[in-house]
């Protein structure tokens, strides 16, 4: 009987590790393989027309914030790498804080209409998914370049004289990564949202708090997980934004994606190019840390 | 005495298609201090009535005013009024000590102040020992009192309680009802208590309105509505109730003369102006079983019940109609009827009740 059991479960592991196998191959080949090349690659010297020359170096990580005068060989802070990075950061967060100022609201909105109403909203958040990112950056620049929608009715009202520059700014970036990952923050919240039991709000009132009281004693704690999910879901992908600067900032307010890319492209420095990869890596999963432990402490503090 | 809450012709229509008369036209006093009790099947719109005065929905038409003053104008949190919510809707991200203090914040009073208020609220309802708890902690009876504490501690001018004692086990309610009643007269607060547990509204009240479909059936204290129900849906509702036909003879304004089914007459209480056929209502602890042909109605025994405390006797008219009877037992009591016999039924003048159609 023993070594029927034995078997038995010796079976049961073989064909636990057969199940898993799609999801290890996946694992191994698309996620940490790819992975591994590239930290792999950022050790070696670039070739002459892109690619790698097989020789040990650590001049690309070295150039990742750090450069040598072409003159007197001096060493320096990368001032170009430097800014790119600050404005990567700068933008991202003020992407998020954007989408969540705009995000909550609407969020809050549909989960307060009729359940049959709300379908209708959802639909209207998550239709411009439906389309191309590129298309809908496009659309976003029509809107706001000079002798775009805004300006001409603007100066065809006779409000302004000459039209307002809004594109190729830091600010047109905003617009455009608000506009593009706005559903990511109103979707997590909204499932929060969704859950919270509207008794609560009452009870609130009830107990004499004002509407601001209530948002910020009694709603606001309980759809933090949403709130956390939205940050995380925005921040990230503005982190590496590409196509976004690209368009909007019109190659000169880059952003660490362009820079990436154009390691890969025109620059021909393919390891710069990995060392960038693995750096925005490491400041994703910094500042992801940093925002799940604050957040996480302040539960400990109220659990 | 002053009046606590005066609802004038109070009316709530939910738009829709077809709107819902939640409220018909509603006109109620409430006394200050007083335990009062909404009592009605679900859907009667005592909740709504509740919500109403809480403030979380505003009346169609009407007034409502509390202690002399409108209250229509008055968003909830700007009225001394606290509500003990059914499901309790205790704050699950606060500990037992901060969803108590949580009323008081609001009202700016200070810390000092809020943490001695906390202490005796919590003290109150015996729950100082799990004042750090989270309310998802403890059990259905504790978060009840919690919920208590919480509505209690900024000392409204009302309480409002939404059928709190629903979810608790039958031991706990008992202990809870006894123990509403005992805050109440402690605090000199006015509950207005919802419910569709008879017992519940007989036991704690100082006075009950039964409610159905939106509208007021009948306003009295508990032995008012058990002893004289006004109609039909009031007898019915509480507690078991004999309905007999009758025809009028003659009545005055107390009392009324009436010929049964059965050729025999009596007199019952209640309804002056009633002319012609009328239904009377009988409790089945005022009725008497007597030989046949010795009561006002006879028929035949068909089943006889034990109960410990009582025994129910039911019996077929000869009308054909049902009658239920209870009597009290004691341990001398012999067994001096048996199913199948013939028999007669009395009661004294005055115990039956003529109902208003």
């Amino acid at each position: 009987m023993a070594e029927l059991s034995n078997t038995i479960s010796q079976r049961a592991a073989r064909n636990r590790w057969l199940l898993l196998t799609p999801a290890l191959i996946i694992l191994i080949f698309a996620a940490s393989g790819p992975l591994l090349i590239t930290l792999f690659y950022s050790f070696l010297t670039p070739g002459d027309y892109g690619g790698v020359e097989w020789e040990f170096s650590t001049d690309a990580w070295f150039g990742v914030l750090m450069q040598r005068d072409i003159f007197d060989d001096t060493l320096g802070w990368s001032d170009a790498h430097l800014s790119i990075l600050w404005r990567s950061v700068k933008l991202s967060v003020l992407t998020t804080i954007a989408c969540l100022f705009f995000g909550f609201p609407t969020a809050y909105f549909i989960a307060t209409r009729p359940k049959k109403q709300r379908e209708f909203w959802m639909l209207l958040i998550i239709i411009p998914f439906w389309t191309n990112l590129l298309i809908r950056t496009f659309a976003i620049l029509e809107l706001i370049r000079n002798e775009g929608t805004i300006n001409s009715v603007l100066m065809g009202l006779g409000i302004i004289d000459e039209p307002i520059q809004m594109l190729f700014t830091e600010f047109s970036i905003i617009l455009g990564m608000v506009y593009v990952y706005l559903p990511l923050m109103v979707l997590p919240i909204y499932a929060s949202l969704e859950r919270l039991d509207f008794r609560l709000v009452e009870a609130g009132y009830d107990l004499y708090a004002t509407r601001f009281n209530v948002l910020r004693r009694v709603i606001l704690p309980l759809v933090k997980p949403g709130v956390i999910a939205g940050s995380i879901l925005v921040l990230v992908p503005s982190l590496g934004a590409y196509v976004t600067p690209r368009v909007m900032g019109g190659g000169n307010q880059l952003m660490l994606g362009n820079l990436i890319e154009l390691q890969f492209g025109q620059g021909r420095n393919w390891p710069l190019g990995a060392a960038l990869s693995i750096t925005l890596l490491a400041i994703v999963m910094v500042a992801l840390l940093a925002y799940v432990r604050a957040a996480g402490n302040e539960e400990v503090k109220h659990g | 005495m002053t009046k606590a809450i005066t609802a004038q012709s109070l009316r709530k229509v939910y738009p829709g298609n077809p709107p819902v008369e939640a409220l018909a036209s509603i006109d109620v006093e409430i006394q200050d201090n007083e335990f009062f009790t909404l009592l009605g099947p679900s859907g009667c719109g005592k909740t709504t009535l509740l919500r109403l005065i809480a403030g979380f929905e505003h009346p169609t038409s009407g007034k409502l005013d509390m202690f002399g003053e409108s209250l229509l104008d008055a968003p909830p949190y700007k009225r001394p009024i606290n509500t003990v919510f059914q499901n309790y809707a205790l704050f699950p991200h606060m500990t037992v000590s901060e969803n108590i203090a949580f009323g008081l914040q609001m009202l700016g009073t200070p810390k000092a102040s809020v943490k001695a208020t906390v202490g005796e609220m919590m003290e109150l309802v015996q729950m100082s020992h799990l004042a750090d708890r989270q309310t998802g902690q403890i059990s259905g009876g504790q978060q009840q009192r919690v919920a208590l504490a919480r509505a209690l501690a900024p000392r409204p001018k009302i309480l409002l309680l939404d059928e709190p004692l629903s979810a608790l086990d039958f031991k706990l309610r008992k202990q809870m009802q006894l123990e509403l009643k005992r805050l109440q007269t402690e605090t000199g607060i006015t509950f207005i208590f919802v419910t569709h547990d008879q017992e519940e509204a007989l036991t704690m009240s100082d006075r009950i309105a039964v409610m159905s479909n939106g509208a007021i059936r009948q306003i009295g204290r508990p032995r008012e509505i058990y002893d004289r129900p006004a109609d039909r849906f009031v007898a019915d509702f509480i507690g078991d109730t004999n309905f007999l036909p009758a025809e009028v003879i003659s009545n005055n304004a107390e009392v009324t003369r009436l010929r049964l089914s059965s050729g025999q007459e009596v007199e019952a209480h209640g309804s002056g102006s009633a002319q012609g056929k009328v239904t009377l209502a009988l409790r089945p602890e005022h009725a008497e079983l007597t030989a046949d042909g010795a009561g006002l109605l006879s028929g035949t025994l068909r089943e006889v019940v034990y109960f410990g405390t009582d025994t129910h006797f039911h019996v077929t008219l000869d009308d054909r109609s049902d009658f239920v009877l209870r009597r009290q037992n004691s341990p001398t009591d012999g067994n001096d009827f048996a199913t199948g016999d013939r028999v007669g039924l009395t009661f004294p003048a005055g115990a039956a009740q003529v109902l208003r159609d």
